[in-house]
C-alpha cells in the first residue's frame, strides 16, 4: 500500500480520471468518424456547389446553387430553369423512392406484425420457423436480387410457371423489365427480404408484454381481436415505431437491390441510384453530389419530423 | 367447440406454413438450380433434377470469383477488428462514464448510422482518391467503417450498460484503472457481445455493394456482392444463370450456418441495436 | 488502523443534498454500523468514505490526513459488495489477487496473503473454482477474502448479508464479528438497514435519517438512551411503543416510550385491556392488548402463550424503563 503523501489531495480526483480516460477513450473513435462521415459528407455538400467532374476532382469552380437550380434568360426573352429541382428524372426518382418506401416498410410492418404474433404463440416447431425466417435476412441483398431476378425471369421463371398454371395469368409476364411491374418486383423482393427483421424487432416488443395481462383478458372473457388493438398494440407501439422508423429511413436510400434488380428502369430508380448513376457513370460529378445532398436533407428533414411528432404524440397520449 | 377449435389449429398452422415456405423457397430454388446446366436449366423444376456439379466447377474454377471471396474475408475482417478495438473503449466511455454531452453523443452516432451512404459517396470519393488507396482494399475497409463504427458502439453501448455496477466498482477499490477494467474485467465478461456484435458487422460489411462498386474498378479487386451483381452475358438471353446461382448458394450458405448457430444471439444483437435505443 | 474523521460532509446531486452536513469520528479498530431505514444516505455515506463517490463539501480524513480527493485505492481501504460483485470470469484464488497484482507486489507475498487469507476463511479448497460454482455464502467468503487480502486500513461493508438466507445470515454475521476480534486495529464499517445487525455486531452505532445523524453511540446506548423517538422506535424488536395524549401526560412528557419487554402483567397496573391478537415465538410471545392508545399496547411475556384472546389484562410498565420525549421529540432524562 503506497501511503499517500500529505498535501496531494490536489491531484485528480477519480471522477476527473474517468473523465480524462473517457476523453481519449472516445477520441479515437470520433476521429474515425470524423473522416469517413463528417468531412466526406462536408465535401460532398462542397462538391454540390461546384462544377466538378469526376475526371478533374480539384478543378471545380463555385457555381453557387446552379446544380440545384438556375435561371437563365436566352437572347430571345425566354426564361430557362435548370438545375435538380426542375429535372423531371429526379422528381421520377423521388416519387419512386417515396412509393417504394411507405409501400414496403407498410406490407413489412403489417407483416411483420402477423410472423411476430405466430413466433410470439407456442407451438411444436417454433424454434425451427425462427430459424427459417432468418435466412432471408441473412441473405445478402445482391444475391436475393439475383435469386429474385431468376425466379421472376419471364421465359424460364419459377414464379411465371405457378401463377400460370394457377391461373391467375394469361401470359408470361416480364417482370423486371417492364415498367408497370418493375417496381412490383422491387418491392416484392424487398419485403421478402425485410420483413424477418421487422418481424424480430416486433417479437422482441412483444416478449416484453407481460404473459399475465393476456391471462387477466382471458379471464375477463374479451375477444382475442380486441385484446390485440386495446392492450397489445398500444403496448407494443414503441417498439413497433423504432422498428418502423429504422427500416423508413433504411428504405428511403436503398441502392443496391434495384441496381441490380432493374438496372437502368425510370420506373423503379430512387434517388441514390440516379445520384450515383450522375455521379460516376455520366461523369456529372457536381450535379450527383447535388442530389445526394437533397437525399441527406430529406432524410434529415424526416428525422427531425418524425422526432418532433414523437413529442407532440408523447404529450398527447399524457394527457389522456 | 371442438371442431372450431380444429380449425383455427389448422388455419394456424397453415399460416406457419406459408410462412416457413415463402422465407425459404428462394434458397432452395436458388440450390436446385445451381445443381442444373445445360437444357436442365430452363425447365421450371419444383424439385431437385439432377445432381450437376459443372456450375460449381465454373465459379470456383474461375479465378476472378476465388479473388473475390478473398477480398470480401479480408475487407470484412479487418474493418470488423477496427470497429470492435475503436467500440470496446468508446462504448465504456459512453455506457459507464457520466460526462456532459453524453446523450447527445450518443444521439449523434445513432445518426450517423442512419446516414444514406449515397450522401458520402462523393466526399469518400476524394479521399480515396486523395489517400491513393482507389481500387485497394482499404478504400472499402475505411468506407464501411461509416456504418459498422457506429452499430459496433451502439449495440457494445446497450451491452456494457447492463453490466453490474457493482464489479467495476470492485475493481475501483482494486487499483483498477479504466484501462484495465475494460482489458481484464470488462473484456472477458463481454466476448459473448462482442462475438454478437462482430458477426452482425461482418455480415453487413460482406453484403455491401455501393462503395464496393464504386471504389474498385478491376475484377480481382470486386467483392464477393459486386462480383455477383456484376456477373452478366452479353445479352438477356445468355445471363449465365446456373454460375450466378451456384456462387450465390457458396457465398451464402457459410452466412446462413453462422447465422443458425448464433441465432439467438443474433436477435439480441438485433433488437439491442434497434428496439432499445 | 485508522481513525476517520468527517468533518460537516456533505453531497449532492445536482441540486439535491442526500448527506447533509455529517461530523462524524470513527475511531481506530472500531467496529461502526451504518443503520437505519432505505433511502436515509447510510450506503452514500459509505461510498463516500470508500471515495466511490466525491463528497461535495466539508473535509474526510484518515488519520488526520485529508483524503478528500484520494482514488479508493489510495486509500487503504477494502469493501465488501452486497452483490460480493466477484469477477465472474475469474479463479477464486486470481478473484483475491487481482488487486495485489494491479499494486505489482511480488508472485510470492501475493500467493502468501492470499492463502493466508483464504485459511482464515476456510475457503482453502475453493481456491480453483469459479465463482459461480460457488454457493451464496461461499462466494460471500470470497468477498470478505478478497478485501482482507488488501490488508486495508479501512473495511467497508455494504449490506454484505442480505442476499443471504436467514440461516446463512446468522451464520456469516457470526464470522464478521470472530473477524473482527482477530483484526483487533482495521476499522470497519457496515452498512445494514437491520437494527439486529446492527446491535449484535456493531462497538458503536451511527443511526441516519433523511442524510443526517440522528445518534451515535454504542448498541446499549441507542437502547437504553435514544435521542429520538425515531432511534427509540428503530432499535429494538419488536418496535418500542409509543402513547401521547393522556397516557404521556400522566408523566408529564408529549410521548411516552415503553419498549414490549419492559410491561408486566400485573395484579392493578395503571393500564388494563383486551388482548386482540397474539404471536406465539416459542421462546417467549408478543401480546396485543387494546388500552385505548392509537394502536395496541405490544407487550413481550416469556415461555408459551397461555392466555385466550379476548382476556381482560391489567398491565404495568417498569417505572425505570421509561423514554420520555417532549413536544420536540427531546427526550427529557
Amino acid at each position: 500500500m503506497t501511503d499517500p503523501i500529505a498535501g496531494r489531495s490536489g491531484g485528480p480526483s477519480l471522477r476527473q480520471r474517468r473523465q480524462r480516460a473517457a476523453f481519449w477513450f472516445l477520441a479515437p473513435m470520433l476521429f474515425a468518424l470524423l473522416c469517413v462521415a463528417a468531412w466526406p459528407l462536408a465535401r460532398t455538400i462542397w462538391f454540390s456547389l461546384t462544377n466538378t467532374t469526376l475526371s478533374n476532382l480539384y478543378g471545380g469552380e463555385w457555381i453557387g446553387f446552379d446544380n440545384y437550380l438556375s435561371m437563365r434568360t436566352l437572347s430571345s426573352g425566354r426564361v430557362v430553369w435548370r438545375g435538380t429541382l426542375v429535372d423531371p428524372a429526379w422528381w421520377n426518382a423521388v416519387w419512386n423512392t417515396v412509393r417504394f418506401s411507405l409501400i414496403s416498410v407498410g406490407f413489412e410492418t403489417v407483416l411483420g406484425l402477423i410472423v411476430a404474433l405466430v413466433l410470439n404463440a407456442e407451438f411444436k416447431g417454433r424454434a425451427l420457423v425462427r430459424a427459417a425466417i432468418l435466412i432471408p435476412w441473412a441473405i445478402p441483398t445482391i444475391v436475393s436480387a439475383k435469386m429474385w431476378a431468376w425466379m421472376l425471369n419471364d421465359q424460364f421463371g419459377i414464379l411465371n410457371d405457378i401463377l400460370l398454371r394457377l391461373g391467375l395469368i394469361g401470359e408470361k409476364i416480364a417482370w423486371t423489365a417492364s415498367t408497370e411491374t418493375a417496381m412490383t418486383a422491387v418491392l416484392i423482393v424487398d419485403i421478402w427480404k425485410t420483413t424477418p427483421f421487422m418481424a424480430l424487432l416486433i417479437l422482441a416488443g412483444l416478449q416484453m408484454v407481460p404473459r399475465d395481462i393476456y391471462e387477466a383478458a382471458r379471464i375477463d372473457g374479451i375477444h382475442p381481436v380486441k385484446v390485440f388493438f386495446r392492450v397489445t398494440l398500444p403496448l407494443i407501439k414503441p417498439a413497433l415505431m423504432v422498428a418502423v422508423i429504422f427500416r423508413m429511413l433504411d428504405a428511403l436510400r436503398i441502392f443496391d437491390l434495384i441496381y441490380v434488380l432493374t438496372p437502368n428502369s425510370s420506373a423503379t430508380k430512387t434517388m441514390s441510384v440516379i445520384s450515383r448513376e450522375n455521379m460516376i457513370d455520366f461523369d456529372k460529378f457536381a450535379y450527383g453530389a447535388a442530389q445526394s445532398t437533397l437525399l441527406f436533407a430529406i432524410i434529415a428533414v424526416f428525422v427531425s419530423a418524425y422526432i418532433w411528432l414523437g413529442r407532440v404524440d408523447l404529450g398527447g397520449e399524457g394527457s389522456k | 367447440m371442438t371442431r372450431h377449435k380444429l380449425l383455427k389449429r389448422i388455419g394456424f398452422y397453415a399460416l406457419v406454413a406459408v410462412i416457413v415456405v415463402f422465407s425459404v423457397f428462394p434458397f432452395y430454388y436458388a440450390v436446385v438450380t445451381s445443381f442444373a446446366s445445360g437444357t436442365a436449366l430452363f425447365r421450371v423444376n419444383y424439385l431437385p433434377s439432377g445432381f450437376d456439379l459443372r456450375n460449381y466447377q465454373a465459379v470456383l474454377g474461375s479465378k476472378n470469383f476465388l479473388y473475390s471471396i478473398g477480398n470480401s474475408l479480408i475487407i470484412a475482417t479487418l474493418t470488423v477488428g477496427l470497429s470492435l478495438f475503436l467500440g470496446v473503449t468508446a462504448s465504456y466511455a459512453l455506457a459507464r462514464v457520466r460526462f456532459r454531452g453524453r446523450g447527445l453523443l450518443l444521439m449523434t452516432i445513432l445518426a450517423v448510422s442512419m446516414f444514406p451512404q449515397i450522401a458520402v459517396l462523393a466526399g469518400l470519393f476524394e479521399l480515396v482518391r486523395f489517400l491513393g488507396i482507389f481500387n485497394t482494399h482499404w478504400a472499402m475497409i475505411l468506407s464501411y467503417t461509416i456504418f459498422t463504427l457506429p452499430f459496433t458502439v451502439w449495440v457494445l453501448t446497450t451491452f456494457m450498460r447492463d453490466l453490474p455496477v457493482e464489479i467495476e466498482e470492485a475493481a475501483i477499490v482494486d487499483g483498477a484503472s479504466p484501462w484495465i477494467i475494460i482489458t481484464r474485467v470488462f473484456l472477458p465478461l463481454l466476448w459473448p457481445a462482442m462475438v454478437t456484435t462482430g458477426l452482425l458487422a461482418f455480415i453487413g460489411a460482406w453484403n455491401e455493394f455501393l462503395f464496393a462498386l464504386t471504389f474498385t474498378s478491376t475484377e480481382s479487386m470486386r467483392t464477393v456482392p459486386v462480383a455477383i451483381g456484376l456477373l452478366s452475358g452479353a445479352s438477356e438471353q445468355e445471363i449465365p444463370w446456373g454460375p450466378i446461382m451456384a456462387a450465390s448458394v457458396i457465398v451464402t450458405v457459410p452466412l446462413i450456418v453462422l447465422v443458425l448457430i448464433f441465432q439467438r444471439k443474433i436477435v439480441a444483437g438485433l433488437t439491442a441495436g434497434g428496439v432499445k435505443g | 488502523m485508522a481513525k476517520i474523521e468527517l468533518k460537516n460532509v456533505t453531497k449532492s446531486y445536482g441540486g439535491l443534498q442526500v448527506i447533509k452536513g455529517i461530523d462524524l469520528e470513527i475511531r481506530k479498530g472500531e467496529f461502526m454500523v451504518f443503520v437505519g431505514p432505505s433511502g436515509c444516505g447510510k450506503s452514500t455515506l459509505l461510498r463516500l468514505v470508500s471515495g466511490l463517490e466525491e463528497i461535495t463539501t466539508g473535509d474526510m480524513l484518515f488519520d488526520g490526513q485529508r483524503v478528500n480527493d484520494l482514488v479508493p485505492s489510495d486509500r487503504g481501504i477494502a469493501m465488501v459488495f452486497q452483490s460480493y460483485a466477484l469477477y465472474p470470469h475469474m479463479k477464486v484464488y486470481d478473484n483475491m489477487a487481482f488487486g495485489m497484482k494491479l499494486a505489482k507486489a511480488g508472485k510470492p507475498e501475493i500467493d502468501r496473503r492470499v492463502r493466508e487469507a483464504a485459511r482464515l476463511l476456510q475457503i482453502e479448497h475453493l481456491l480453483d473454482r469459479l465463482p459461480k460454482q460457488l454457493s451464496g455464502g461461499q462466494r460471500q467468503r470470497v468477498a470478505i477474502g478478497r478485501a482482507i487480502v488488501r490488508d486495508p486500513r479501512v473495511f467497508l461493508f455494504d449490506e454484505p448479508l442480505s442476499n443471504l438466507d436467514a440461516a446463512l445470515r446468522v451464520q456469516t454475521r457470526l464470522e464478521i464479528a470472530r473477524l473482527h476480534h482477530g483484526m483487533q486495529d482495521v476499522t470497519m464499517i457496515y452498512v445494514t438497514h437491520d437494527q439486529v445487525e446492527a446491535m449484535t455486531l456493531a462497538d458503536r452505532i451511527a443511526v441516519l435519517r433523511d442524510g443526517k445523524l440522528e445518534q451515535v453511540g454504542t448498541p446499549a446506548e441507542l437502547y437504553e438512551r435514544p435521542n429520538s423517538t425515531f432511534v427509540a422506535g428503530f432499535i429494538g424488536s419488536p418496535k418500542m411503543n409509543f402513547l401521547t395524549d393522556g397516557f404521556a401526560h400522566a408523566h408529564d412528557c408529549a410521548t411516552l416510550g415503553i419498549r414490549p419487554e419492559h410491561i408486566d402483567i400485573a395484579e392493578a397496573g395503571p393500564w388494563s385491556g383486551e388482548v386482540v391478537h397474539a404471536e406465539d415465538l416459542g421462546a417467549d410471545h408478543y401480546l396485543f392488548v387494546e388500552i385505548g392508545a392509537a394502536e395496541p399496547l405490544v407487550v413481550r411475556q416469556p415461555g408459551k402463550l397461555a392466555l385466550p384472546l379476548g382476556t381482560r389484562l391489567s398491565l404495568a410498565p417498569r417505572l425505570g424503563h421509561l423514554h420520555r420525549f417532549d413536544a420536540n421529540d427531546a427526550p427529557i432524562r
